[in-house]
């Protein structure tokens, strides 16, 4: 199993939601983020104070697949979530060593 | 009611005059009073609650509410016990007397011209209130609630209260003299805005100033109570004509206009400058439109009141970048060059356009431009040094009893939490 984190853009979130819905993974997990790569930040400008903002927002998606479907799930996200301009994101790929469904106890490739 | 009166009044004619008529007062004047009274309230609550709640990071937000709530029930009490006599009751040229100490004197058929003296008191104390919040602007994120309030009092009591006699009491020394503050122009803001940059220097700039951002965190919230200051100004200008009358419909003219021309122009001067009109340029433009136009407001007519608000955005838009960036004070709200700057430049404008060459209501008989120019000088220059001495003698002694200033740690963990126990968002 491996746990697949994706930052993205967050306009994008939609479409990598659907896509992955198509390869069959069902359940993930959101998360509103800052972050910067090569992607430059912005200007703010208030009453002549001027400010550089570095962070940008993102979204984190991270799902947990089994060792079956990781390539297609990183194909789906590549594909719904690349707009081929810099800041488009990064994708994390993490060995997961188990995985329990809360409220029936089940591990392994069942819980997922 | 009425048909009692006409009976009295009846019954006093044919006792004659050894019989006393109660007089009324001007049902007309006195709804517009009640009335403006309720608008220059709503500018300090919510209005410049709001206007500066934006304006400040989101972890100090409820500090600045509380402020301006906190001084206005504070300032309330001072003024009914005290504050009105002082201000207003017949004293010498530089301060009031006491004999309206207590709202003695100040009865259900007391009248103060043509309307109620209760309404007058009230509508002089709204002015009383958010003079003393306008200061807040200067020191915001870093100061302690306690200091603030004591400094306040004092400040109410040693600064605000003589000018407001000098200016506004018929035995004061500049109105003796025939100084033109119609409604606050040095009162409030050339007032307010020294001692808000006396106490930005004397409490010093907020850590990290100018390097660290520190960008409103909210300004919907800060345009809202924007939208509020300008629909009060009516009765902050307006109502300074005491009376339902003309003089009261070109005050809402000319300050109408002020507000619409300060505006424009800080925003067209933003566009040109760095290429984007901004929603905080706009809103700080009107402000500054009708600091300016504030002690002119009674004498002059809406082609002055053009010039005077398009003056004004462009003066007060590079007193800000002055203040900010050549002189790195952090007057947080840019209180000083806003309304300390606008109000300066408006008493002497106000001289200016006051003659019916440009369009003015006039200047009084044998008084020239160049006189009420000075006449003018005389009075914003005594303003600024009374309240800029004053503010900077009194934060000291404050700071002996109460420091002003939190430490570093507070201010970084937010006036909010430290302060007040509170969070302003529960998100």
């Amino acid at each position: 199993m491996k746990l697949i984190t994706a930052v993205v853009k967050p306009f994008r979130l939609d479409d990598v939601r659907n896509a992955l819905g198509e390869v069959g993974v069902q359940g993930m997990t959101v998360t509103e983020v800052k972050g910067f790569g090569r992607q430059r930040g912005h200007t703010e400008l208030y009453r002549g104070a001027e400010y550089v903002v570095d962070f940008l927002p993102k979204v984190k998606v991270e799902v947990a697949v089994s060792d079956e479907l990781v390539d297609r799930a990183i194909e789906a996200i590549i594909g719904a979530a690349k707009t081929g301009k810099v800041g488009d994101g990064k994708i994390f790929v993490m060995d997961l060593d188990q995985v329990y469904r809360i409220r029936t106890g089940e591990t392994g490739d069942q819980a997922i | 009611m009425k048909k009692q009166m006409s009976a009295l009044v009846a019954l006093a004619a044919l006792c004659g005059p050894a019989l006393a008529v109660a007089q009324e007062p001007d049902s007309g004047s006195t709804a517009w009073m009640l009335t403006a009274t309720a608008l220059v309230l709503m500018m300090t609550l919510p209005g410049l609650a709001l206007f500066y709640g934006g304006l400040v990071r989101s972890r100090n937000v409820l500090s600045v509410l509380m402020q301006c709530f906190a001084l206005c029930c504070v300032i309330s009490l001072i003024w009914v016990a005290f504050g009105y006599s002082l201000a207003f009751a017949e004293g010498n040229g530089l301060i009031g007397g006491l004999s309206k100490a207590w709202m003695r004197g100040v009865e259900l058929d007391s009248l103060s011209g043509a309307i109620p003296e209760t309404v007058f008191a009230m509508f002089q104390l709204t002015f009383a209130i958010i003079t003393p919040a306008l200061i807040v602007g200067g020191f915001a994120e870093r100061t302690r609630f306690a200091g603030m309030l004591l400094f306040s009092i004092l400040w109410l009591l040693v600064v605000y209260i003589p000018v407001a006699h000098w200016v506004w009491a018929a035995d004061g020394w500049l109105y003796a003299r025939g100084f033109r503050d119609f409604a606050g122009g040095a009162v409030v803001h050339v007032n307010a805005g020294i001692a808000a940059l006396v106490a930005a220097i004397v409490i010093g700039n907020r850590t990290g100033f100018p390097a660290t951002p520190m960008p409103p965190h909210n300004l919907t919230m800060t345009v809202i109570g924007a939208s509020l200051l300008w629909v009060g100004w009516f009765g902050f200008n307006a109502g300074s004509a005491v009376a339902a009358n003309g003089a009261a419909g070109m005050a809402l003219l000319v300050t109408h206009v002020g507000a619409a021309a300060g505006a424009t122009a800080w925003m067209t001067l933003e566009w040109i400058r760095f290429g984007k009109p901004s929603v905080l340029g706009i809103v700080t433009g009107m402000v500054a439109g009708l600091g300016t136009i504030t002690p002119a407001s009674g004498f002059v007519g809406p082609m002055g009141a053009l010039v005077i608000g398009l003056v004004a955005g462009v003066v007060c838009f590079f007193a800000t970048q002055f203040v900010k960036r050549k002189l790195k004070i952090d007057d947080s709200l840019d209180v000083f060059p806003v309304h300390g700057v606008g109000g300066f430049t408006g008493l002497l404008l106000t001289a200016v356009f006051s003659a019916a060459a440009v369009d003015g209501l006039g200047l009084p008989d044998g008084v020239g431009v160049g006189g009420q120019l000075i006449t003018q000088l005389i009075g914003a220059v005594a303003t600024l040094v009374w309240s800029g001495v004053g503010t900077f003698v009194i934060l000291k002694l404050v700071n002996l009893v109460s420091p002003l200033r939190v430490t570093t740690e507070q201010e970084n963990e937010g006036l909010d939490l430290v302060l007040h126990e509170e969070r302003g968002y529960s998100l």
